[in-house]
């Protein structure tokens, strides 16, 4: 299945943007961890901005990166979200206030708890009424997002972004799910080529493979397997070299993602 | 879009289990709404609550995924020969070529709400018997059915709120048109929950009494629980009765998190986008089973909507007054029972409604009304503004 990808978003530890990361990607400059810059988005209005969580914000910068890098409307392009665990520190708080006596959740913090609240905010801060979904696959989160995306782009003809995320729980939940850090990419993907265009995908679902790609660099292999989100840096690592590759990235019941990337 | 085959069905609610008990219940008028007994829940309300999965044991190869929402999910799996038709898919196809969409907003939560309770009063650490990917883990679901299968294809989780386990159908459309897999179990479970029984209760959506879909004095929803599951394969040669998913369609408000637009905008796109898809016109359409959860602003935005694409004629009505809001699990029974209305020429009326409110124009049906049914269109919506539109029927 054939798709094309015009744009790129990306935020992650040490990882302040797609232009920002490139360098480290194509291991032109050693990759250097620091904690992922987190701001609140300008797109949405100040009282929605107070209400969000980690990944509201990872989203909204990847996605407003990455359409900005696409110089696409948003407004007009459907979304697939993906993340394996959604808000944690929002779940966290809940089971803590239910775990008592008192038995008061917010409401704020009751809506924050879906499973699709980053796509929710993101259609408010976008006026997107185009359909949006929101997926969960655990480890291959990723993977499972592109893989809904390129059947929405070949069967149905239309552009797509897709928007990934994870961030850390507290404890206690960490020490039973450990993600490694605050990790957002979005590619906005289109059935055609445009002018904006750089790079073609092919992506099929296949068996039989040993492992998925790792990255090279260790700090950056570390961070790929830490975050579900991160499962994609094979992906934008190809895309950053801009040259003829093909990736492995994991999925399930034994089947991998094969993505073969065409410069374009 | 390319219609496929819904060639077997299962569902389990607080109806009963089984296809018969729910089209019993429907064509008896008997709701399984009930005095809230669950948990240590204080709070002043009914809900649609599954008998008897205390009892239930996860099959012994899938321990670590026992939790609430698994436990509804195995018994709707063992319903309706449902578990042998995915045999003899796997037969037909290849246990690799059957895909896994599954729906659920909640997930297995409720196991992580009762281990919050017993943490380690020194370490706060979380119990050693709690099983984060099998059970707390959105994924869970689909994993698990997966597995009770031995299936090898796609697999994911849609979670959306309450339009999930209907937005499964167009995952598995999609990826089947694609080639990816040539036949899908779609569907999903969602299970009562502190989480949203407290959480909807905050926000001043849950009725003290049994919800009242399209009444004058509604005044919030009644939370339930179920499972429900169907095999979607593609059209080979079309014979005549066949149940088809017809067209599907979605769209976002863009408008609040939990409040649906006022004017019914995104849901009046979605409806549209699925007739768009079944090419069909609104006078095709016999039966709207409506989102219609009961709360003042949901039943006032979907009205609009189904008003302003069907105007006063096509029949309407809300199921909720029978099983409560199913929540990510609404889709798919909801989905089910439009195609028992067509089944069993039944188009279900809304149960405790008895006034119905008069801001509302649809051609909302408080009465059963038993006539012939072809086409149906099944609605839902969610938190987030996520809507979407299912149009089912039969092969003619």
């Amino acid at each position: 299945m054939k798709i094309y990808v015009e744009g790129v978003g990306l935020l992650g530890p040490g990882l302040n943007g797609w232009h920002f990361s490139l360098s480290c990607l194509t291991a032109n400059e050693a990759y250097v961890s620091a904690p992922t810059e987190l701001k609140a988005s300008e797109l949405l209005p100040a009282a929605e901005r107070r209400r969000t969580g980690v990944p509201v914000k990872l989203s909204l910068a990847v996605g407003q990166e990455a359409f900005a890098n696409a110089q696409r409307d948003p407004a007009t392009t459907a979304t697939v979200f993906s993340s394996s665990g959604g808000d944690g520190d929002n779940l966290h708080h809940i089971c803590e206030t239910l775990a008592v006596a008192e038995l008061e959740v917010s409401p704020t913090r009751f809506h924050n708890s879906v499973h699709n609240a980053a796509a929710g905010y993101w259609s408010i801060a976008t006026h997107s009424q185009e359909p949006s979904t929101s997926l969960c696959c655990y480890d291959a989160s990723f993977s499972s997002g592109l893989l809904e995306s390129t059947t929405q782009i070949v069967v149905d003809g239309i552009p797509v972004a897709l928007i990934a995320y994870d961030h850390p729980y507290p404890e206690p939940l960490h020490a039973v799910r450990h993600i490694g850090g605050n990790f957002g990419v979005a590619l906005v993907l289109t059935p055609n080529v445009t002018e904006h265009t750089f790079a073609a995908l092919d992506v099929s679902l296949v068996a039989n493979i040993d492992c998925p790609t790792p990255m090279t660099d260790p700090a950056l292999e570390t961070l790929r397997a830490s975050i579900p989100a991160a499962r994609a840096l094979p992906l934008l690592a190809a895309l950053a070299r801009k040259s003829q590759e093909v990736v492995f990235l994991e999925y399930v019941a034994g089947n991998y993602l094969r993505v073969a990337v065409q410069p374009c | 879009m390319q219609p496929l085959v819904i060639s077997r069905t299962a569902i389990v609610n607080s109806l009963g289990a089984g296809l018969a008990a729910t089209a019993n219940a429907l064509r008896d008028r008997r709701s399984g709404l009930a005095p809230c007994a669950f948990e240590n829940v204080a709070l002043n309300t009914y809900v649609g609550q599954v008998a008897g999965l205390e009892n239930e044991r996860i099959r012994p190869d899938l321990a670590e995924y026992d939790c609430r929402n698994n436990r509804l999910a195995q018994v709707g799996l063992q319903q309706d020969g449902f578990a042998e038709s995915i045999e003899a898919a796997i037969q037909k196809y290849g246990a690799d070529r059957i895909g896994v969409f599954m729906g659920t907003s909640t997930s297995g939560i409720l196991q992580t709400e009762l281990a919050y309770r017993r943490r380690d009063s020194e370490s706060g650490a979380l119990p050693a018997d709690f099983h984060y990917a099998q059970t707390q883990n959105t994924f869970s679901l689909a994993d698990f059915v997966q597995r009770y299968f031995g299936l090898k294809g796609p697999s994911v989780v849609v979670s959306s709120a309450c339009s999930s386990t209907a937005k499964v159908f167009g995952n598995a459309a999609r990826m089947i048109a694609a080639g990816v897999c040539d036949a899908a179990i779609v569907g999903g479970v969602d299970t009562l929950c502190l989480t949203t029984l407290y959480g909807f209760n905050s926000l001043g959506l849950v009725s003290q009494s049994p919800c009242r879909p399209y009444d004058v004095n509604r005044d919030g929803i009644s939370l339930g629980e179920g499972a429900g599951f169907a095999l979607l394969e593609k059209q080979s040669t079309q014979s005549a009765g066949e149940m088809l998913l017809l067209g599907i369609g979605e769209s976002s408000d863009a408008y609040h998190m939990s409040t649906p637009h006022p004017e019914g905008m995104g849901a009046k796109l979605a409806i549209q986008s699925a007739l768009n898809a079944a090419g069909l016109r609104p006078e095709d359409i016999d039966y709207v089973n409506l989102h219609g959860t009961s709360t003042k602003s949901n039943d006032a935005s979907e009205d609009k909507a189904v008003y302003g694409v069907f105007g006063a004629k096509t029949p309407c009505s809300s199921t909720k007054g029978w099983t409560g809001h199913l929540l990510g699990a609404a889709g798919i029974t909801e989905a089910i029972i439009s195609m028992l209305a067509i089944e069993n020429s039944l188009i279900p009326g809304s149960l405790n409604t008895l006034d119905l409110d008069p801001e509302l124009k649809s051609n909302y049906q408080i009465n059963n009304l038993a006539i012939p049914v072809n086409r149906v269109v099944s609605n839902s919506f969610g938190f987030g503004g996520s809507n979407c539109s299912l149009v089912l029927g039969r092969a003619i």
